[in-house]
């Protein structure tokens, strides 16, 4: 059978529904289903800040290839309420598919789960006995009932399937059967416990809680010692306090709760204590679109906090990066004794996709811990600026830190020759992290004539709308240190005839920075700053227009 | 041990000649040196203010972080290594004032840290401000007609609060002080001592006024219920000095740790070697 419905790379899914209804339960266990099935899989979910009610919709693509991005394309919509359609009718067009869920439905979620498996020609078995296995805790009664429910959508999935000459060939494969499935937030977590992150005082906010949860998750297992703060202000001083005393901790938040953290983050500046801090960024200001996806905070992490100090920010845009980037924020943090930042958002932290499963070296932390001697000086000077990190408690030498300006030892002082001197000191440990970078990865063709600019989450919807948009004269550059900014960069910038910055947010923040560090000018911005990811598709055709 | 352990011979002193400061200062040092605590072992927290100048002018090792926000570190110092003695000092400013919010939630957490506050009733190191504690009809150049907000108690407060150990001492009794402090050391969780003090300089009580204006409990052996604490917490004709409340037992915040539940090692002296757990973690997500 051919039709116009035949699918043979993938399909675009969207669950549509209020909260409540459990979209993100089942969708994320479809996802499940088909990942293990050998299917490549991409789940992103959008929704509205409420308990019960609203409108959510999951994005479920599956496919022959892999996929990690957003689109808009819709092929099969599954509404648990009419009013869905109505929210997603700028996505759909006349290929959309739409499926309504019976009123009468009582498990509504699982009902379509059915039909999408009917539909998909997927066999019953697994996602049946996956079902059972997800649902072991709610009892026989609830088991029975929902498989029950299944098994109905299962059956109106084959009708319908003829009915509309549905065909699914989408080729599955064994290696994704094997691989891993897992968003941002647990890729950023596990990051961090590979970084030897043993502690962690946080105050929940959208969407960088979950990291907060995966450690408390892991904290049996790893030895974190883990705290609920009064406030965002208590966690981030408390943090630093941990690192003093020798841990290595991080806090986990969205841009208003970092407002607050920003006294803090100067005294780590100033007492030179590594530290490590996650910003989900939300679209703001104040409490902004709290559920919603926006790069706007980029700025704020570069500038936050009085006075003058060395940094260093990560934005990941990928599972691989997450991983890597949260263990690296740990590594360099102690080695460099100063602030460094994970910049992620809704958009990365909280969609799925399934990748290979990480290479991990089983070697023991080492910790940038020397045991002090009687005259030990927490501020000596040395030709890098770096002074050997003592902590109290472990050797002969007092550890003595001080958010005035201080004298070697760690001791307040007015001495303004003194002051020059430890600035100086400050100043040499951005030199030596710049020397480290991480430098920004390039995609595409080397003789490229435009040159696409992106950091952070943008990246996997960046580079599959270059892969869709098929221009040869197009390149992508992803920032995954976005400060420094790796001087080496410059000649890649200063080849393009044109420069394209591709964020979400509404200045261009990059853009501006790339400005002020290399006085290149980006010709031009492609922005969105509406609360909703980059679609890959959408973005295809922007690109394609240069 | 000799208390000339923890002096600092070489400090430049910031303090007014005849502040109250250095009287707590010396009970603090005489506490320490009959308790046998080595500088080593002991670490002074403390944040922004006259009083917070504490830890400079004593042997120790030092976390001088941010007005009003020693209680975090403190508490996190603590939960990493609770072999280490961790004293955090402030002023009522420090506090009662900036800091209000965090001595409420240190007091929930009993960490086993002790809190001494330096109060004056004043703002002083920048020239004389009404502070929490200070009374009813203060003038000062900022509380023009005189202050009207009801004075912060933090007896009562913190007993309130749930705090297990809850004193108030007086500067000049330096003896008594003393002992105060090494109960509240010795204390198993948070313990609060609010040390009455004059400003000599912005001379707002003196020394007279808090002898007249104050009272010792008695001391005996019995030891207050909470309710009765918290009757005499809100005495104020006279503010009566001594221990107000003790509760024993009380788990700590480190010893509510997972981490601490069936290893008494100091967190921080734990080798960090993960990987292969995490590759077993990792392959969960398969």
């Amino acid at each position: 059978m051919t039709s116009k419905n035949m699918k043979d790379k993938g399909v675009s899914v969207v669950f549509a529904g209020e909260a409540g209804q459990g979209i993100d339960t089942i969708t994320l266990l479809i996802s499940k289903i088909y990942k293990k099935c050998g299917y490549n899989v991409c789940l992103t979910k959008e929704y509205m800040s409420r308990i019960r009610g609203g409108i959510n919709s999951s994005e479920i693509r599956i496919s022959k290839d892999r996929v990690n991005a957003y689109t808009d394309t819709i092929d099969f919509l599954f509404a648990l309420i009419p009013e869905a359609i109505e929210y997603l009718k700028k996505r759909i067009t006349k290929e959309t598919l739409i499926f309504k869920v019976e009123p009468s439905e009582r498990y509504k979620n699982t009902y379509a789960a059915g039909m999408l498996f009917g539909l998909t020609a997927i066999s019953s078995d697994i996602p049946e006995q996956m079902l059972r296995v997800f649902l072991e805790e709610k009892g026989e009664q609830v088991i029975n009932k929902n498989l029950e429910t299944f098994k109905k959508g299962y059956e109106k999935g084959r009708e319908l399937s003829e009915e509309k000459a549905v065909k699914i060939n989408i080729d599955a494969s064994e290696e994704v059967k094997n691989e891993m499935f897992m968003n941002g937030t647990e890729a950023i977590a596990l990051g961090c416990v590979a970084g030897g992150c043993n502690f962690i005082s946080s105050y929940p906010m959208s969407p960088a809680t979950g990291v907060f949860i995966e450690l408390v998750k892991a904290s049996d297992r790893f030895d974190i010692i883990t705290e609920q703060a009064e406030d965002e202000i208590s966690s981030m001083n408390m943090n630093i306090g941990a690192w003093y005393a020798g841990a290595r901790a991080i806090v986990t938040t969205s841009g208003g709760g970092f407002d607050l953290m920003t006294e803090a983050l100067s005294l780590a500046g100033i007492i030179e204590s590594p530290m490590v801090i996650h910003i989900g960024q939300r679209p703001g200001p104040a409490t902004g679109l709290p559920t919603k996806t926006e790069q706007g905070d980029l700025e704020l992490a570069l500038y936050a906090g009085h006075g003058e100090f060395p940094r260093i920010i990560y934005a990941p845009g990928s599972l691989e990066e997450c991983y890597e980037l949260a263990k690296a924020a740990f590594i360099n943090a102690d080695k460099y004794q100063m602030p460094v930042f994970l910049l992620s958002d809704q958009y990365l932290l909280e969609r799925s996709y399934n990748i290979p499963v990480i290479n991990v070296s089983e070697e023991k932390i080492n910790q940038n811990i020397i045991k002090t001697e009687k005259d030990y000086k927490r501020y000596q000077f040395t030709d890098n600026g770096l002074s050997p990190r003592g902590i109290p408690g472990y050797g002969d030498g007092l550890v003595c830190v001080d958010s005035d300006e201080h004298d070697e030892d760690g001791h307040l002082t007015e001495d303004c020759d003194l002051r020059v001197k430890m600035i100086h000191k400050r100043r040499k440990k951005l030199d030596l992290a710049l020397q480290n970078s991480i430098m920004p990865e390039f995609i595409g063709n080397p003789d490229y004539k435009i040159l696409l600019l992106g950091w952070g989450s943008a990246k996997n919807s960046i580079i599959e709308a270059l892969r869709l948009c098929k221009r040869n004269d197009l390149a992508f550059l992803h920032f995954k240190q976005v400060f420094p900014l790796p001087p080496e960069t410059k000649k890649l910038l200063t080849k393009a005839k044109k420069l394209v910055a591709i964020e979400n947010n509404t200045n261009g923040q990059l853009a501006r920075l790339i400005r002020t560090e290399f006085c290149i000018n980006i010709d031009k911005n492609i922005l969105k700053y509406d609360g909703l990811p980059f679609s890959a598709d959408k973005l295809a055709k922007e690109i394609g227009e240069l | 041990m000799d208390a000339k352990i923890f002096d600092m011979p070489c400090a430049d002193i910031a303090w007014c000649p005849g502040c109250g400061n250095f009287l707590i200062l010396k009970s603090l040092k005489d506490a320490l040196t009959e308790l046998d605590i080595k500088p080593e072992n002991l670490v002074m927290v403390s944040g922004v203010g006259s009083a917070s100048k504490t830890p400079h002018y004593i042997r120790a090792n030092v976390f001088d972080g941010l007005h009003g926000r020693i209680l975090p570190p403190a508490c996190a110092i603590k939960a990493v290594n609770p072999e280490l003695t961790v004293v955090a000092v402030g002023g009522d400013g420090d506090m009662y004032g900036e800091g209000g919010n965090h001595l409420i939630h240190a007091i929930r957490r009993n960490s086993n840290i002790t809190n001494i506050v330096h109060n004056n009733m004043l703002y002083c190191l920048t020239r004389k401000q009404a502070s929490p504690s200070s009374s009813y009809g203060l003038i000062t150049p900022v509380q023009t007609h005189g202050v009207t907000e009801e004075p912060f108690n933090p007896v009562a407060i913190a007993i309130s609060a749930g705090a297990t150990f809850v004193a108030r001492a007086f500067c000049t009794d330096t003896e008594k002080t003393k002992e105060i402090i090494k109960k509240a050391i010795l204390h198993k969780g948070y313990s609060l001592v609010d040390v009455l003090m004059p400003c000599v300089t912005f001379e707002v009580n003196s020394y007279k006024w808090f002898k007249e204006n104050s009272y010792y409990l008695e001391q005996t052996d019995k030891v207050f219920s909470r309710e009765e604490a918290f009757k005499k917490a809100i005495e104020i004709e006279k503010l009566p000095l001594g221990i107000f409340y003790i509760q024993e037992g009380k788990a700590t915040f480190e010893e509510n740790q997972t981490a601490y539940k069936d290893n008494k090692t100091p967190l921080v002296f734990r080798e960090i070697s993960r990987g292969k757990m995490i590759n077993d973690l990792l392959h969960s997500y398969t």
